[in-house]
């Protein structure tokens, strides 16, 4: 599956042919160098690794700056590995936007946005517990029983309970990509990416 | 968010609209599709407010039709739209004029701008 990394711009929308809005996310979408090629021989695995997005050399560890003076290049923010590329492409090179054409379906990889902490009526969608009056009070929100008593007298694996929620990776399938514009390397995709604006997300074909 | 404002400008093209505010009486050209034909609609009145930006901004146009007030919502670069017409230019001293609602007759004129 080929793929660029990309960074999550913002969102709008636009009138389709239509007429109507279709709400849309605009990425910023390469270029990124081929870093590395894994090869069966050597590593075990065929693989293409992109990187994407300038890193000041005094910010850089030796290790990456090492990495990156193979093929000439300072070290980059985001490393990517992607298998399966239907062509492998050639050390050094760039690949960009116009690997997408428009109409096209794609994938997005990204890190949804932290929630923190959050209860069972946010986390897992629970009801809450009963009423607001006849003298109930405090436990509006809370999750009820957690199973049974004394057999089998010890909770269920896998009972949903309250905890962190967000901050986690998040494939979105088959978003339609409305507009690559290559000057700018942009890449409208119809519909919401997960993660914040400026995070760092994956497009795959 | 310039980039975003690039994206948007590349979609839909800059779209020319002539210069309106609120309390401004305008007619608006709207297309409306009626199953293989099409044709246009006009809708005259006092516009109310414009909210939003960008590709996302929109205009209220308020009429009175057979004693009921009637209120349409359109997107400014809605492509449906074929052209926006400025009748009248009316003195207001505010952004939206929300309180022509509540009025009507002698009290919900509004004063128009002699250039």
């Amino acid at each position: 599956m080929s793929g660029i990394i990309g960074k999550k711009i913002g969102m709008t929308s636009v009138f389709g042919a239509d007429g109507k809005y279709l709400p849309c996310t605009v990425i910023l979408a390469g270029p990124c160098l081929v870093s590395q090629i894994r090869t069966k021989s050597n590593d075990g695995y065929d693989a293409v690794q992109l990187a994407f997005d300038d890193k000041k050399d005094k910010q850089s560890t030796k290790a990456e700056l090492g990495h990156f003076k193979k093929v000439n290049s300072g070290a980059k923010r985001k490393i990517v590995e992607f298998r399966e590329f239907p062509e492998t492409p050639e050390l050094g090179s760039e690949i960009k936007v116009d690997l997408f054409s428009e109409g096209e379906f794609v994938n997005v990889i990204g890190t949804s946005k932290g929630k923190g902490f959050q209860g069972v009526v946010r986390r897992h969608h629970f009801g809450g517990v009963g009423m607001q009056t006849h003298g109930q009070h405090n436990r509006l929100r809370a999750p009820g029983s957690l199973g049974a008593s004394s057999d089998p007298s010890r909770v269920m694996k896998g009972m949903r309970m309250g905890g962190h929620m967000g901050h986690e990776r998040i494939k979105i399938q088959n978003l339609q990509v409305i507009k690559v514009i290559p000057e700018q390397n942009l890449l409208v995709i119809k519909g919401a990416v997960p993660g914040h604006i400026g995070a760092y997300v994956i497009v795959e074909k | 968010m310039d980039l975003v404002k690039f994206a948007e400008e590349s979609i839909n093209g800059k779209r020319e609209t002539p210069e309106f505010k609120a309390g401004d009486t305008v007619t608006v050209h709207y297309k409306i599709i009626e199953g293989s034909k099409e044709r246009i609609q006009q809708y005259q009145g006092v516009v109310l407010q414009r909210k939003g930006s960008g590709v996302t901004q929109t205009f209220t146009v308020r009429k009175v039709s057979n004693g009921v007030g009637v209120e349409r919502i359109f997107p400014l670069s809605s492509p449906k739209i074929d052209k926006i017409v400025v009748d009248k230019r009316g003195i207001v001293r505010r952004a939206r004029i929300f309180y022509l609602r509540g009025i009507s007759g002698k009290k919900a004129r509004i004063e128009e701008k002699r250039s």
